[in-house]
């Protein structure tokens, strides 16, 4: 594969590919080293092989009926290489992906689901501005994750929170203490995390964030985010002995 | 649309050859396994004794351990959802299974992952590598509650076998935690343990479910994440689609209720059903219920995951709202295998956990709800009183 010049009418900068360029104040090289970073991840080569434009993957995709949203397309731009085409998908596109990997039924054994589970991490560890605005709202689910080990808990099921599923969800709410002293596994006899997890364990966790780069992407997506798991993560670690 | 009910029986699907596993397409992970085990690069443990063998996508066998099993829980699950993995347990227990419900355990962290993006493919193989020494460590054997906690360790697992560089990095950061590298022989969902044991389920039967249509929707990363690991039966939609699931309605004598929606996912999209439940919705009841209404009017659907339940069944309030046609009770198939079997509808199954109006449904059962949740309210009392702590497992299975 390779990175061939454009037709110039195309773009502002020489050197980029065939795609029109929407996002003329980043630099065309700053979009390679992005791609380059994609390509460097070592699932890389199993998440694309080429593309025959057969379309499966598109119709078997559910973002695809709702969202001006294509995998052929996120396919098809990786197999071209087109530099300025990933840099717009990365920034407009990939947060419309469910994640489901019904595209994995491709015909040439691509993911496009895979692929953008690498653009997306890629636009998180760099901070871009678009990886932020979709991550609005959705911090208070990594901090749950990062420093309890669940991801959701009962007490997240406010009626403010989900007024779309209903007024059992008030129902839940007002009964939430009791209802889950109703439950018989005693790890669930919790309101503030999904299941009961051990100290040793979250720190074990901590541990597992601090020293696989996790922290450094969460700075990037979210300095205040940042800022208040490491609190609770120290606080945690430097009780048990451990320094940070 | 009409209401067109002509479907082909599944029964009368064309049956094709058994696949033969010695032309699967794709490698047998576990036999990478067994080597990088033999030289020494990680620990692979072993499907415990007694197992029952099923049959993967391309004919392979897969061991299903019985017992002596490390129940994996599931975020979704326990969080919002709790007769889901209470009707796990409930199984368990009834067949006399000895397991470990651990506090040992983290999430996989793959729903916030697939969401956010926020971690990497070294903490997510750390993450379940720690999980996977922490069952280790006790002999038991993982029995994975979540669908998608499922397909990220089987995705984890063939990253663990081809990269060295992420194995070395793992290893380094498991030595951190005083724990050795391992991974499982099998990564197991617990479905597959109720379709392996669907025979003595249907065996312990109280209800009679043959008045029952159940619509089947097979969670996504169940079956199209390292596909080859889930299982088919031949006798099963002629081993075209993924056999766990439907094959447990069957044994209890439901009407299985086809669509042609099958194979699409139910709209949970990881960072939809937080923060953009719009799609959620729509593609819930648009592209699943409303067609299962229309196709097949089953009483009930069933699945096998967490995401699935919780968007199919909170997604049709709204829909409901917009004179949509819905209003069909979502279960799993613990919950739907537990009624069957004569767990509580309450204490057990906690259907009160659930958006969609299900008594109909258990009216259809046999199942006097009214009096049932008028017995939970009792416990409620006791509770409330604090005359008991907790509600135990043998209150729940109090007559």
């Amino acid at each position: 594969m390779s990175t061939t010049a454009p037709p110039a009418a195309f773009t502002a900068f020489p050197g980029a590919t065939i795609s029109p360029n929407t996002y003329v104040d980043v630099a065309y090289e700053d979009k390679l080293a992005l791609w380059e970073e994609v390509k460097a991840d070592d699932r890389f080569p199993d998440y694309l092989y080429g593309c025959y434009e057969c379309g499966i993957c598109v119709a078997s995709c559910p973002s695809a009926r709702f969202y001006d949203f294509s995998p052929r397309k996120i396919a098809q731009a990786a197999a071209r290489e087109d530099i300025e085409l990933i840099y717009e998908q990365m920034n407009d596109d990939v947060w419309n992906c469910s994640q489901c990997f019904s595209c994995n039924r491709c015909p040439r054994q691509n993911s496009p689901g895979g692929l953008i589970t690498l653009l997306r991490e890629v636009a998180v560890r760099n901070g871009l501005g678009t990886a932020k605005e979709a991550l609005e709202g959705y911090g208070r689910v990594v901090y749950k994750i990062m420093t309890t080990g669940t991801q959701i808990s009962p007490d997240m099921l406010q009626p403010d929170a989900f007024p779309d599923w209903g007024p059992d969800v008030e129902k839940t709410s007002d009964n939430l203490d009791v209802w889950r002293r109703a439950l018989p596994p005693e790890t669930l006899h919790t309101t503030e995390m999904s299941w009961v997890v051990s100290e040793e364990t979250l720190i074990e966790l901590y541990l597992i964030w601090l020293h696989s780069d996790v922290m450094d992407m969460i700075a990037e997506a979210d300095e205040g985010l940042h800022m208040i798991i490491l609190d609770v993560m120290e606080e945690t670690l430097e009780d048990a002995g451990y320094e940070i | 649309m009409t209401t067109d009910t002509t479907f082909i029986p599944l029964s009368e699907i064309r049956k094709p050859p058994v696949p033969n596993p010695e032309n699967a397409p794709t490698e047998d992970i576990r036999e990478v396994l067994y080597e990088l085990e033999a030289a020494g690069e990680l620990i692979v443990q072993r499907v415990p004794e007694p197992y029952i063998e099923v049959m993967t996508k391309y004919g392979r066998t897969k061991k299903i351990p019985e017992q002596m099993t490390w129940h994996h829980k599931s975020c979704g699950q326990c969080g919002h959802i709790p007769g889901y993995s209470t009707s796990i347990f409930w199984l368990n227990r009834q067949f006399g299974m000895n397991y470990v419900d651990p506090y040992d355990q983290t999430s996989c962290t793959a729903w916030n992952y697939y969401a956010s993006a926020t971690s990497n493919a070294v903490a997510q193989a750390s993450v379940a590598s720690r999980n996977f020494a922490a069952a280790y460590a006790t002999g038991y054997f993982p029995m994975i509650h979540c669908g998608t906690s499922y397909g990220h360790y089987k995705e984890t697992r063939m990253e663990l076998a081809h990269h060295k560089d992420l194995r070395d990095k793992v290893r380094d950061i498991m030595g951190k935690l005083n724990k050795p590298l391992v991974v499982p022989e099998e990564i197991v969902h617990y479905s597959e343990w109720i379709h392996a044991m669907r025979d003595r389920i249907a065996q312990r039967q109280t209800l009679d479910f043959t008045g029952i249509v159940a619509s089947i929707h097979p969670a996504c990363h169940y079956y199209k994440l390292v596909t080859e690991d889930a299982i088919y039966d031949p006798d099963i939609y002629g081993g075209q689609r993924t056999a766990t699931v439907t094959g447990i309605v069957e044994s209890l004598g439901a009407t299985v209720g086809d669509y042609s929606t099958f194979f699409d996912c139910c709209g949970f999209g990881f960072r939809h059903i937080l923060v953009q439940r719009d799609f959620s919705r729509s593609f819930a009841t648009q592209r699943k219920i409303e067609i299962m209404k229309e196709e097949a009017n089953p009483d009930v659907v069933i699945t096998h995951d967490t995401g699935c339940v919780t968007t199919l069944d909170k997604s049709q309030f709204a829909a409901k709202a917009h004179q949509r046609n819905v209003g069909v009770p979502v279960l799993s198939d613990a919950q739907f295998a537990a009624l069957a079997m004569g767990a509580h509808p309450y204490r057990v199954v906690q259907l009160h956990w659930h958006a969609t109006d299900y008594t109909a449904l258990l009216e259809k059962m046999g199942i006097d709800w009214e009096k049932a949740w008028a017995e939970f309210e009792v416990d409620l009392g006791r509770l409330e009183r604090n005359e008991i702590e907790f509600l135990s497992w043998e209150d729940a299975d109090a007559k």
